[in-house]
């Protein structure tokens, strides 16, 4: 279609035509507006390792600077971030097991490579200390302050046998489509 | 660039990424629109750090940067000035 469509045969324009044109217009570029993502970052904590989650708290505090909306959702190993202790009462024998084994709280984070039994976590840890960077459980905590959006996944919780009780306050329990809901109008989104 | 006017100084000499701009932020928070913040900065990546969030950020305008020496430690300054 060009505007020469819009002409009546004498060469006059058509009005009517034109203006509808115009609404149809006006139409889709709010469609358009409405489907731009917004100033935000969505992510997801999959992972349990230190060093990852770091990385993850690292890319949330500075976004949140930054004046992004910042949306975590924690999943599967990621929970292990936001205990703050174990429980074993009411666990199945599966459930109990979990617990003993996984990080009680983010204190007790492994790091992806050398950890050898702890060592190489408390290391990384003492050399983020000489080099004046912020703990992860101060990250954490500034994450919190600046308004970042934390999720616990309902259904990791339910499979690994975590009880809200073990888990931090403010959280948010959710599913996938929620964390859906916020990365689909995000411009950024990481897989952690 | 001496000729930068500030309001406010905000130190953050020692500190790492991402604390330089997480806590330029904070403190832009408490300044009122037009006026401007200097932050010390012993970081490095600092520099480019305050480019990028004067790139996305819609409340401000980096003024000005420079690099000075303090006893034989660089010191990386950063104007920023609150614009809405």
């Amino acid at each position: 279609m060009s505007v020469s469509d819009v002409k009546t045969p004498s060469g006059k324009l058509d009005m009517n035509e034109l203006l509808e044109r115009l609404s149809t217009v006006e139409q889709r570029l709010e469609n358009l507006e409405e489907s731009q993502p917004d100033d935000m970052v969505a992510m997801i904590v999959f992972s349990g390792d230190l060093d990852r989650v770091l990385a993850a708290f690292v890319i949330a505090t500075g976004a949140a600077a930054l004046g992004q909306e910042v949306s975590m959702f924690f999943t599967f190993w990621g929970l292990g971030v936001l205990k703050k202790e174990s429980n074993l009462a009411g666990k199945g024998l599966f459930e109990k097991m979990m617990s003993v084994m996984s990080p009680s709280n983010s204190t007790q984070l492994p790091v992806s490579k050398m950890n050898y039994f702890g060592v190489g976590a408390k290391m990384l840890r003492q050399m983020m200390k000489d080099n004046n960077v912020s703990s992860l459980e101060e990250m954490i905590d500034l994450a919190r302050e600046l308004g970042v959006k934390m999720m616990a996944c309902e259904m990791s919780k339910d499979v690994m046998g975590i009880q809200d009780e073990e888990l931090v306050g403010g959280l948010e329990s959710a599913g996938v489509a929620a964390f859906l809901g916020d990365s689909l109008r995000s411009r950024t989104n990481l897989f952690i | 660039m001496n000729e930068v006017h500030y309001d406010e100084t905000l130190d953050t000499k020692g500190l790492n990424c991402p604390m330089p701009v997480v806590k330029a932020r904070k403190k832009i928070g408490e300044l009122t629109e037009g006026q401007v913040l200097r932050i010390i900065s012993t970081d490095r990546g600092s520099i480019k750090d305050f480019q990028g969030w004067a790139k996305v950020g819609k409340n401000i305008e980096l003024l000005g940067q420079e690099t000075v020496d303090e006893d034989g430690t660089e010191l990386y300054l950063h104007f920023i000035q609150k614009t809405s």
